[in-house]
């Protein structure tokens, strides 16, 4: 519709939209996340959940401690190897529509632990993340900024053409391979339908 | 504060026999230890918990240590005869010392309020003879510190009730904080290296070398 048509006619009184507008405000505003915390970041995360930064302002206050019944994966910690599986596994388990925060250094890297025997360098080997946040904790405001802009990016998928949310399509999978316990490291190490390394190129 | 060394005396008297070696340390902490031969370690314990004058009633910490085999180069003063003439002259003499494992241990007394007291055993070497009894049955507090070294040194604990890795899963073969322990390698991907990472990073990046076989190097 005609934006100008849309204000002329909001100013007298009848209020227009779209299917698809309407289907993802509702949805933007009820994302129920996953009750589960890793290590020290998970403390942050549940202060953002309490009456002083109050993320039911977002329409997040709803831990759900089912991953059948989230929408949202806060991995909010260190990913050790030997918790990558369930974690994986967890998200298996969400129904779509589902979307993944990593929240902190260490479930974006390792964080302060990268070069630890038993640390993931980052859930983004194994899962899909829509949104990374930076910071050892980040502050709660940075999670409602992660979540803000994970609300931004949901408001913008469209529910139909070629280009529509994920969920909606039938040829990318929405389960990831849970990885093994191996000999000397998890296997496989990454997974290559989620995560390449990005070329660095450095200076010598 | 505890007399180590007199401790010492009073256990080669109550117990002869036991491999019990007094280790003074000459650094400032003046932290002073008892050297105990493995399988006497149980026997130790058992007087130290008892015992009425120093009642060490609490495990605080097990710990590991790896040492490796290393050799040391000494110079050794010897009398030679030189044609004819006796000399005195310098020898460096090489002694190699086979890698070991070490478990530590600090007690204390809770009613006497003393401690700590630490307690060293050895196992034969790093590889075959690596078993030392566990002092679980004596202090519960050991249980779980004595799966952790068990899990990240290898140590095996004879007597320990239940005895698996703590950190790691159970298929994992290595120990991680064993001195040669090689890390897999997952270096593919640092964006900011600096000193061993970089080198790590950089050997990552180019492809091994001919005769080795070739890695899966798609990324
Ligand atoms: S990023 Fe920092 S605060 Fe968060 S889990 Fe890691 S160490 Fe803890």
């Amino acid at each position: 519709m005609d934006e100008g048509l849309r204000g002329e006619l909001s100013k007298h009184g009848v209020f227009t939209t779209t299917l698809e507008g309407l289907h993802n405000w509702g949805r933007r505003n009820s994302v129920w996340p996953l009750q589960f915390g890793l290590a020290c970041c998970a403390i942050e995360m549940i202060a953002t959940s309490m009456a002083r930064y109050d993320l039911a302002r977002f329409g997040a206050e709803v831990f759900r401690p089912s991953p059948r019944q989230a929408d949202l994966m806060i991995v909010a910690g260190t990913v050790t190897k030997k918790m990558a599986p369930q974690v994986v596994r967890l998200y298996n388990q969400m129904p779509e529509p589902k979307y993944v925060i990593a929240m902190g250094a260490c479930a974006i890297s390792g964080g302060p632990f990268k070069q630890g025997y038993n640390v993931l360098k980052g859930i983004d080997r194994y899962l899909p993340v829509d949104v990374h946040i930076p910071g050892c904790p980040p502050r709660p405001e940075a999670l409602i900024h992660a979540f803000m802009t994970l609300q931004r990016r949901i408001d913008a998928q469209s529910l139909t053409g070629p280009n529509r949310a994920r969920h909606l399509r039938s040829d990318v999978d929405s389960e990831f391979p849970v990885p093994q316990f191996g000999a000397h490291d998890l296997h496989p190490p990454s997974n290559p339908k989620t995560w390449t390394p990005p070329q660095s190129v450095r200076s010598q | 504060m505890i007399d180590t060394e007199s401790i010492a005396n009073e256990l080669k008297t109550a117990l002869p026999g036991c491999g019990i070696e007094f280790v003074a340390n000459p650094s400032p902490s003046a932290q002073s230890s008892l050297l105990i031969q493995g399988t006497d370690l149980v026997a130790v314990a058992q007087w130290l918990k008892d015992h009425s004058e120093y009642r060490f009633d609490y495990l605080s910490n097990v710990t590991g240590v790896d040492h490796l085999e290393k050799t040391i180069k000494e110079k050794v003063k010897k009398t030679q005869v030189v044609d004819g003439e006796e000399q005195e002259v310098e020898e460096t003499v090489e002694q190699t010392i086979p890698g070991y494992l070490e478990v530590v241990y600090h007690l204390y007394s809770m009613p006497l309020r003393h401690g700590p007291l630490i307690l060293r055993a050895r196992t034969g070497n790093r590889s075959n003879d690596v078993a030392l009894p566990s002092l679980t049955p004596i202090w519960r507090s050991a249980e779980f510190q004595e799966r952790e070294i068990f899990d990240l040194y290898g140590v095996t604990f004879d007597g320990h009730p239940d005895l698996r890795r703590l950190l790691m899963w159970d298929e994992f073969e290595d120990h991680p904080m064993r001195k040669d322990y090689v890390e897999p390698d997952d270096y593919e991907y640092e964006p900011t290296p600096h000193g061993p990472v970089l080198e790590r990073a950089n050997a990552h990046q180019t492809p091994p070398s001919t005769d080795a076989p070739s890695e899966t190097q798609s990324d």
